[in-house]
């Protein structure tokens, strides 16, 4: 019934218009402006679930596709579809949004920022987002890739807490370089590719790129990429960024802005350059399994919180990294599942560490202490999303863990074996931060402040409730997203030319079905 | 002797350069005849007048493609465009120029000449009557582009590039405040200028050594059917280059372009910024492309180079900078360099997304110099780059406008930077020049330093006690900067009518 309706185009502008309103709202009236940006955001919520069940699980690959003229002389189109990858991303957005905006409720207050400002940025966020996980136009996609880092530049620049401006310059400058490549590389595809931007028509031509010239291409979208999800070593800026940033806005930028680069390797590396994906596949495994490792052992090292939630976030990755170069149906489909996880556990760690942070006024481990004692409740939360980042059994990351391993395991056994060691790595810094924060003896310094002596609010409560409960929910039941990828990503592996080997992605399947 | 032949003139081709000239020389009338109260009224009326006049002549002649006066000028689609390109921009240029409510008399000084510091200087600092001959001295500069970008043969060429370059150095000399720097700029622009010009004159002369005629046409046909030394050709190409890349700012012909570009009074070096580089390299593509076609595997890779230096010149200069003015200079160095890759893709799309390129250019670089104007204080504009800390606290919408222009020149997305970039690296990709885009990217990240830096200055920095104020702009300033963040702002989401018109003018007669 709603097959025809333009979901993608709407849901794009709608947050940009929100963006616009709330902006124009003044400045002394800031709980109008968040009570707008609320709403506007639940508004896309419930047009991402209506637009969810419009999808048919088993139709097209691309489905809700829409095309508008742009640029005839470069045939660049205003192209919009969304598979089963784009769509659980898509719905990630829509559900860490009003989730992001209700966390950040007081965070302006602190600084002497305007509140309309900062959540207008939030929306122009949402919208770059939504824009670049459902294009379908490869400049199309390139403008929202590149213009996405202006809102993130500001909320980390204009919003953030220490070290605030070289965090913002690091994120910018990092991002736009690969960005460049990406240009270049961009620019020489449509040259290569017959001129056209499109998508479906340059997947048809895809094969017939000169070899030599596929593998520069593809290098050019994969540095690109890299950046941005980041893989090691491009991962610098995100510690920094993610230390800085508000911690609302961190959780967007690991839980959806960073899966752009996972998310453009699926779609874009993988279909357009498939010879060149297989050549580079073994570098890109190399890199994966450094990134699980030294990132994991990085974690552990750390003092400051925030930082530290971003070095497990770059350790996840090398995870979703392994699981896309793997190329088994287990493995795409883990790392596709890894990809929303991730986004709800890092998320749900970010703002709760937002909101211990917010209660002590500093981000650094030695300054807590036994807080467990005192906010017994959010303590308990903070463990719960500690836990469900190590992936541990029933809770969702854990199935996208196991298939990325196992998915690994039946073509590269080497690389899932060391890949397994960093999940003991996530028991160490995940338990450690956990008992340094909250367990132990009461930090005397805590008692002095009276916010530590406040336990978890109920707006707080209303914003960490949905995310624990997806957690809890897709680690016993993942079916439903599990679906939906599933066909997208054996379209992307048949892309790429490659079969699932043997029988063990029956059982694998099955097991997830079940 | 028999008798003279005279050519054929087909004046209507000619009307835009006729009007201009025309009003220019009643300008300088004006200058005697008008009193003083009245004159500045009476000159910008004329000069916006014949500039809508001329436009309105170059839009008649859109179809036209013909080469008249004796094969002295050519009339043809990149011609058209350009024209119009140039009375467009210089329009703008000229609301900058003729602003008077920023300062008293404007920017300009009525006697340029008075010794700096004198007690005749400080009467003069006081009053309110401003430079009007700027308006004729304008228009005569832009007469001359016009008359550059069509010439077809290369003795009208340098006449065009000296009725251009002349009153260009006069204007830099007129400086309001920092007489003493506007004139040591003008001294040098005028100096090296020459020099330039002399170059040029002597390329013309060793090419009409080796064609035998001064005709683009003719330089065409010696090429393909060489009677004479190479020595010639050769010699005469670099020089004719050399002129021209000068012109155009190209390293390492560029030193001149920072000193007089902050020296210069601000409005002129919008002008310069906007205006002569459409005219320069319009002349560059019509040299190259028209008479030195066949000689291109020869001028590539020399040109090339001088391409992968201005870039790499422009962008590590440009982090080093800490005046404004200076900053920008540099910035359109690095421009140049962008702008001459997408001439030597030397196909039809390198031609269509070099004009497109100037255009979007011309009306960035317009806005941030019209900016630039605003943030004054006491002792004139304030340019120190320190000063402009915490500006967007003070003034968020000229900071936003500013930010908006600078993330254009960085090349981000839905900015005419963006679409004007993406046309000149893919038309040199599919004129097999990769080398050159591989080293414009390579810059690019380079330039996104400096944009950026001015970007946290001005958000992220808290406002000082020197931060200067933003002038409240008058009518015609404002006009202008809206003209010019539209204009960049709508390239960049809507390129497509723009891309269309460079296409289909993008065809030469020869």
């Amino acid at each position: 019934m709603f097959a025809d309706f333009p979901f993608l185009s709407i849901l794009t502008l709608l947050p940009l218009v929100g963006a616009i309103v709330v902006a124009l709202i003044p400045r002394q009236k800031s709980e109008l402006a968040k009570t707008v940006a609320l709403g506007w955001s639940l508004v896309v919520l419930v047009l991402s679930v209506v637009m969810w069940i419009a999808f048919k699980t088993g139709g097209d690959r691309f489905q809700f596709h829409e095309s508008y003229a742009w640029i005839p002389s470069w045939d660049a189109r205003f192209t919009f579809a969304a598979d089963g990858i784009a769509l659980v991303m898509l719905m990630l957005i829509a559900i860490l949004f009003p989730v992001v905006i209700l966390a950040s409720w007081h965070d302006v207050e602190q600084s002497k920022r305007s509140a309309p400002a900062y959540f207008a940025l939030l929306l122009v966020f949402e919208f770059t987002m939504i824009g670049v996980f459902a294009a379908a136009d490869v400049f199309l996609f390139y403008v929202f890739f590149e213009v996405m880092l202006i809102p993130m530049y500001f909320i980390i620049g204009s919003f953030g807490g220490q070290r605030r401006q070289y965090a913002a310059v690091k994120f910018f400058l990092y991002s736009l370089v690969g960005g460049l490549f990406m240009l270049a590389a961009v620019i020489g595809l449509w040259v290569v590719g017959g001129n056209t931007f499109d998508f479906g028509k340059l997947t048809e031509i895809a094969g017939s790129i000169d070899q030599n010239t596929a593998r520069w291409l593809f290098l050019g979208f994969f540095v690109a990429f890299a950046i941005k999800a980041p893989f090691f070593p491009f991962h610098t800026w995100l510690p920094d960024a993610g230390g800085a940033a508000p911690a609302g806005a961190a959780a967007l930028l690991v839980g959806v802005m960073d899966k752009v680069g996972t998310f453009g390797i699926l779609r874009y590396c993988l279909p357009l350059f498939p010879e060149a994906s297989r050549w580079f596949a073994p570098a890109a495994l190399v890199l994966g399994v450094i990134g699980i490792i030294y990132a994991a052992l990085l974690a552990v090292g750390q003092n400051d919180l925030k930082r530290l939630v971003s070095y497990t976030s770059i350790a996840h990755f090398g995870f979703i990294g392994i699981g896309i170069f793997a190329f088994t149906s287990q493995a795409g489909t883990g790392s596709v599942l890894y990809m929303v996880n991730h986004g709800l556990a890092t998320g749900l760690l970010f703002i709760v560490v937002g909101m211990f942070v917010a209660r002590r006024g500093s981000n650094l481990i030695s300054d807590f202490g036994g807080a467990g004692k005192l906010v017994p409740v959010l303590a308990g939360v903070f463990f719960f999303a500690g836990l469900a980042s190590l992936a541990l059994p029933g809770t969702a990351p854990f199935i996208s863990e196991f298939l990325v391993l196992i998915g690994t395991f039946t073509v590269h056994p080497a690389y899932a074996v060391v890949a397994t060691g960093g999940i003991i790595l996530a028991a160490a810094y995940v338990l450690w931060m956990v008992q340094r924060t909250t367990q132990g003896t009461l930090n005397p310094a805590l008692t002095e402040v009276p916010e530590m002596r406040k336990d978890i609010t109920l707006r707080e409560k209303v914003v960490v409730a949905p995310l624990i409960l997806l957690i809890i929910l897709l680690g016993f039941y993942p079916k439903p997203v599990t679906d939906v990828i599933n066909p997208a990503v054996q379209a992307t592996m048949q892309d790429v030319g490659v079969q699932d080997p043997g029988p063990t992605a029956v059982v694998a399947n099955e097991r997830v079905a079940r | 002797m028999g008798d003279l032949q005279l050519p054929s003139i087909d004046y209507g081709a000619l009307l835009p350069m006729l009007i201009l000239f025309g009003a220019a020389c009643v300008g300088i009338l004006v200058e005697v005849f008008t009193p003083r109260r009245s004159r500045n009224v009476v000159q910008v009326t004329l000069a916006f007048g014949a500039i809508a006049a001329a436009f309105v002549a170059v839009i008649v002649q859109h179809n036209t493609r013909k080469i008249t006066i004796g094969g002295a000028v050519a009339i043809d689609g990149p011609t058209v465009f350009l024209q119009g390109a140039l009375l467009v921009l210089g329009a703008v240029s000229l609301m900058l120029i003729a602003e008077r409510s920023i300062e008293r008399g404007g920017p300009f000084v009525s006697q340029a000449a008075i010794t700096v510091g004198s007690q005749k200087d400080l009467k003069q600092a006081g009053d309110q009557s401003g430079a009007t001959e700027v308006y004729p001295l304008t228009i005569f500069a832009l007469g001359g582009m016009l008359l550059f970008v069509a010439a077809n043969d290369l003795l009208t060429m340098f006449v065009a590039l000296e009725v251009f370059s002349l009153p260009l150095y006069l204007l830099c000399a007129l400086a309001r405040r920092r007489r003493l720097l506007s004139q040591e700029a003008a001294l040098k622009y005028f100096l090296l200028g020459s020099y330039a010009s002399a170059f040029f004159l002597f390329g013309v002369a060793l090419l009409y050594g080796f064609a035998g005629g001064i005709k683009l046409s003719d330089v065409h046909e010696a090429v393909a059917n060489p009677q004479r030394s190479q020595v010639l050709l050769y010699g005469g190409l670099a020089l004719i280059a050399i002129g021209l890349l000068f012109k155009a700012a190209l390293a390492p012909f560029h030193v001149w372009t920072p000193d007089v570009y902050q020296g210069a009074p601000t409005p002129i070096t919008a002008l310069m910024a906007a205006c002569t580089k459409v005219a320069a390299f319009g002349a560059l593509l019509r040299i190259l492309y028209v008479a030195f076609d066949g000689v291109r595997w020869d001028f590539q890779p020399v040109l090339g180079t001088i391409a992968v230096l201005t870039m790499l010149v422009g962008a590590v200069l440009a982090i080093t900078q800490t005046d404004m003015k200076r900053l920008l200079a540099y910035s359109s160095v690095a421009n140049a360099g962008y702008l001459l890759v997408g001439v030597l893709a030397l196909n039809e799309e390198g031609l269509s997304s070099t004009m497109f390129y100037l255009v979007a250019y011309g009306f960035s670089v317009l806005a941030a110099f019209g900016i630039v104007t605003l943030v004054r204080d006491a002792d004139g504009e304030a340019t120190h780059l320190a000063r402009w800390a915490g500006l967007g606290r003070k003034s968020p919408l000229f900071a936003a406008a500013f930010t908006f222009i600078l993330l254009a020149f960085a090349g981000i997305p839905l900015t005419s930077g963006f679409t004007s970039k993406f046309a000149v690296f893919g038309a040199a990709i599919e004129g097999g020049q990769t080398w050159l885009v591989v080293f414009g990217v390579i810059t690019s990240m380079l330039l996104a330093f400096p944009y950026l830096r001015v970007v946290v200055l001005l958000w992220l920095s808290e406002p000082g006690e020197s931060t200067p104020t933003v002038s409240i702009p008058g009518f015609m300033t404002s006009a202008a900067l809206v003209i010019g963040v539209a204009a960049t702002f709508a390239l960049g989401v809507v390129p497509a009518p723009l891309i269309d018109l460079t296409r289909d003018a993008a065809q030469f007669v020869r």
